[in-house]
């Protein structure tokens, strides 16, 4: 019978957050079409995580195992994919859209002649058709898209797009799945995982951020950021080209590449809003924007804004930070 | 080493977002164009490859006539020549679904025996982040993406992947292999005068998108884009207007008395 199928990823052992978000999209999907949802992940059999993957109500979990699965390839597991999708043949196949999704899932869909409707924001389901939403122009544009013939549909979805589910009572059965895969098939050898440099800074331990991005132009403007940040009491942070420009250490870069933050208050100085940095920062509290174009997509996610020119709201707001704080 | 590099020719990141009558993209009247970020740095990888390596570059492109100008801009970088895969209007490529443009580039790059192909790891535009992956499946190719440096070894390439976290990884593809590249690992360069004189005599093969997708067996897209709308807010921002000063004294008000952060 065919259903929806969500591939859940796993990190030392744990499901990841936004893993647990697709299922969530998962859910909503097969509500809409009146289908079973199961659950594919890359584990052993005797995971523990696979106990906490029965508590989100699924019909089965396939557990794909193998030993060339160990360390990940694009190869290894879009062929392994490729297998269980042949073998139970989903209506639709559903991933978290992180960085591994991102390097395998295009090859797998156009294995079956599909297009991977990737980074969905949203999933609206009437009568038989779904509707997905994905963001276009780093986020100044939604846009609908829809799955046409009769094929599997791809999807990825996006992190914090969905609320990941409550645990819900419900039978799971576990079935092993062992692809046949041949070491010749692996073209690519990865190499260990490893982190550039040790962090000093834990941007999740400071109440307020101030965020700085490509509006502050050049490296030699960054202390009146610096001003702002010290007048509040706050750590400095980045968005992505800040941090590659080496104005800022890579460890204090926010967004989907660096660290998800959720500090009391975030403001954000000079950034647009693209969707890599929205995604690390979106779950704070109290968001500040501050940007000279009032139609950048921070201010979707801001509560309180101000468009102008940082180069003269940012010393004003230092100077009325001091002054309130006597 | 031959390589190929996938450009892209993008609205710039400032342009003024206006819906189109079709309702299916933005007006491009008055909007102006640029190379797609990710894509200007597979360039540069490119170009210093071949520096370092010798070879030839070759820049591949798909678009109308317009993104003829892009094409001519990686040329002045240092491309020795290209492929305009060129539609006949605005819309002829938009009724291609990421694997009908991917077909389009496999057909334009199939006979070119390349050690490399590399992309950018996604447009400003579409966002959809896979052109390049496609097309490593379609050439029958190994595949790396977030890519941030490519070093030659004897059977093939050792590159930098990006992970998420602050996290990186090294890989080792053989070659021919097609890579996705991150921005900002190197400084990208300029194009010298004497690069734009010279690229004004370099060749660039002008295919059509109507006669290269009747030799890619091409199939009716799979996913298709209905309509694009103006983004819902996700939250009621209050916007403090005034002059900078007042603008900063209501902030630190609010701060201060109702977000309590002050």
């Amino acid at each position: 019978m065919s259903s929806v199928l969500v591939f859940l990823e796993t990190k030392n052992n744990e499901v990841s957050r936004i893993s647990w978000e697709a299922l969530a999209a998962g859910h909503v999907l097969a509500h809409g079409l009146s289908l079973p949802l199961d659950i594919a992940v890359v584990a052993s059999p005797s995971n523990p995580i696979l106990q906490k993957v029965q508590g989100k109500a699924p019909r089965k979990v396939y557990v794909i195992d193998d030993a060339l699965l160990h360390a990940y390839t694009s190869d290894g597991y879009t062929a392994a994919s490729a297998q269980l999708i042949d073998q139970i043949k989903p209506v639709s196949v559903v991933f978290p859209h992180t960085y591994q999704v991102r390097d395998f899932a295009p090859r797998l869909a156009t294995r079956f002649n599909q297009v991977l409707i990737s980074d969905v924001t949203g999933i609206e389901v009437s009568g038989n058709s779904a509707t997905f939403i994905r963001q276009l122009l780093q986020g100044k544009l939604n846009a609908d898209y829809h799955h046409a013939g009769d094929g599997i549909s791809f999807l990825s979805i996006q992190a914090g797009a969905f609320r990941a589910d409550e645990p819900q009572a419900g039978e799971t059965t576990i079935e092993p799945f062992q692809p046949k895969l041949e070491a010749s098939q692996i073209r690519v050898q990865p190499g260990e995982p490893f982190r550039a440099s040790a962090q000093t800074v834990d941007l999740n331990s400071a109440s307020i951020l101030v965020s700085v991005g490509r509006g502050i132009k050049e490296e030699a403007n960054l202390p009146i950021v610096q001003e702002l940040a010290a007048a509040l009491g706050a750590e400095l942070a980045a968005s992505r080209p800040i941090c590659d420009a080496g104005w800022l250490p890579m460890e204090r870069q926010v967004g989907s590449s660096g660290q998800t933050v959720a500090p009391k208050v975030y403001l954000a100085v000079g950034i647009s809003g693209a969707i890599q940095h929205l995604v690390g920062m979106k779950g704070s509290q109290c968001i500040v924007a501050i940007n000279k174009d009032e139609n950048a997509p921070i201010f979707e996610v801001a509560d309180y804004g101000i468009v102008g020119d940082l180069f003269e709201v940012v010393p004003a707001l230092t100077a009325a930070v001091r002054k309130a704080k006597g | 080493m031959k390589i190929i590099v996938a450009i892209k020719q993008v609205p710039e990141r400032d342009a003024r977002i206006r819906i189109d009558a079709s309702g299916k993209w933005i007006d491009l009247q008055d909007v102006e164009f640029a190379m797609n970020e990710s894509d200007a740095y597979a360039l540069e990888e490119a170009l210093q490859l071949k520096e370092a390596h010798g070879g030839e570059v070759v820049v591949l492109s798909a678009g109308p006539e317009r993104a003829g100008k892009t094409i001519r801009e990686a040329l002045a970088k240092g491309a020795d020549r290209a492929i305009h895969i060129q539609s006949s209007d605005e819309t002829e490529l938009a009724k291609f679904d990421a694997l009908g443009v991917a077909r389009l580039l496999a057909a334009a790059v199939k006979d070119e025996q390349a050690d490399l192909i590399l992309a950018g790891l996604q447009s400003d535009d579409l966002g959809l982040g896979q052109t390049g992956v496609i097309l490593a499946e379609l050439l029958g190719l190994p595949h790396a993406t977030l890519i941030l440096k490519i070093e030659k070894t004897e059977t093939g390439v050792k590159v930098l992947r990006e992970l998420e976290d602050g996290w990186f990884q090294h890989l080792e593809l053989p070659t021919p292999a097609v890579l996705t590249i991150q921005s900002g690992n190197s400084k990208l360069r300029y194009a010298t005068l004497m690069g734009i004189k010279k690229a004004k005599t370099k060749e660039v093969k002008v295919v059509s998108v109507a006669d290269l997708a009747a030799s890619a067996q091409s199939q009716t897209p799979v996913v298709t884009l209905d309509a694009v709308k103006l983004p819902h807010k996700q939250r009621t921002t209050q916007i403090l207007g005034g002059t900078p000063a007042e603008a900063a004294a209501a902030l630190v008000e609010k701060l201060q008395f109702e977000v309590r952060a002050i």
